[in-house]
């Protein structure tokens, strides 16, 4: 893809991938807003694991460790002994399996970033830096930065949301009262309205929306974002290569 | 495999969760680096990204309230008239906070 954005790179920043302090600073304070919102489900996910039974330290570990909201919310409906360890191994793997497609679709980006760099940066991946990220990359900028740095906002914040309900004990465990459970779909969507490739992905997003639809419908929980990606993939492989030049040198 | 839960089994099974989580996350790409990456294998990474938001945002469009509905309009059509990415979704989330207050709290 970098040879599609010429332009970009010059304008935007360094050609050459890095990781840099100041990157990371920028990153971490551009995804501090949303982070905010973060806090609040942080709250709400230690309100119903003190429900589900589990001390102090586990909640806080398990935020920590795990830092992904639905599959940590998923593992409470199990958290009963005894406890099938197969059962939270397919649970966690099932919610998190779209990671592998965010994480797949850096590669171009990150393989160029030394191990340790890249590994521990990937760590943080989640679906607000991800989106965030990916935009970046796309339009020819380089610090990989700004997925670390926005990665170090949201677990902040996921880890003061966690204290802040451990220490409450109880209270706000109604997000959607207040219109919070909406918060990441509404930015994914800005997300996507807000990229710079809106008609060439056109008919790869119609086959996604399409067969997420059906994936809902039919397939067993949690692999419509697989199937819809890789559906969405594919297509675009088969529309024609003439229309991506054309948006890139535009 | 059941074992029996205890403060002790606790810790490891969230070891064990947090294992999974992290394996998903560098997984994408230890997977890659075992393909050869074409020119075919970058365009399908590039249309597989953008696609894979939109498959995690169509739940909610199909499966939400008439609130959360709401707020994905709301939140496109502010990002599309005024590309503030912010101002976007503070719509979202006033609509669906103002939707639910009005008709279902």
């Amino acid at each position: 893809m970098s040879s599609e954005q010429p332009a970009s790179n010059t304008t935007m920043n360094s050609a050459q991938t890095c990781l840099t302090v100041a990157g990371t600073w920028a990153g971490f304070r551009r995804m501090a807003p949303l982070s905010l919102f973060v806090i609040v489900f942080g709250m709400a996910f230690s309100v119903a694991a003190m429900q589900a039974g589990l001390t102090s330290t586990q909640i806080m570990l398990m935020s920590g460790l795990v830092f992904a909201g639905a599959s940590q919310f998923g593992v409470l409906e199990v958290w009963a002994s005894p406890i099938s360890l197969a059962t939270v191994v397919v649970i966690t793997f099932a919610i998190n399996s779209r990671h592998l497609l965010m994480s797949a679709s850096l590669y171009p980006w990150l393989r160029e970033l030394p191990p340790r760099q890249r590994y521990s940066t990937l760590f943080f991946l989640s679906d607000a830096n991800w989106a965030l990220s990916l935009q970046d990359y796309y339009q020819g900028f380089r610090d990989v930065g700004g997925l670390l740095g926005g990665g170090l906002a949201l677990w902040s914040a996921w880890m003061i949301g966690t204290a802040i309900g451990v220490g409450l004990g109880s209270g706000f465990d109604d997000p959607e009262r207040w219109g919070l459970d909406v918060i990441m779909s509404c930015f994914l969507l800005a997300m996507i309205f807000g990229g710079s490739n809106k008609k060439q992905m056109i008919l790869p997003w119609s086959a996604a929306v399409l067969a997420t639809m059906a994936a809902l419908q039919w397939l067993p929980d949690n692999t419509h974002v697989i199937v819809g990606a890789l559906a969405g993939g594919l297509v675009g492989i088969l529309i024609p290569e003439r229309s991506e030049q054309k948006e890139a040198a535009s | 495999m059941t074992i029996a839960l205890t403060t002790a089994t606790g810790f490891l099974v969230i070891a064990v969760m947090g294992l999974v989580a992290y394996l998903t996350r560098i997984g994408g790409v230890l997977i890659m680096a075992r393909m050869k990456i074409g020119r075919r294998t970058e365009r399908f990474i590039y249309a597989m990204s953008g696609s894979a938001l939109v498959a995690i945002v169509v739940p909610l469009a199909v499966e939400g309230d008439a609130a959360a509905r709401a707020s994905l309009v709301a939140t496109s059509a502010v990002m599309l008239t005024t590309r503030k990415t912010l101002l976007a979704i503070a719509a979202g989330i006033l609509v669906a906070a103002g939707w639910r207050a009005l008709f279902v709290y």
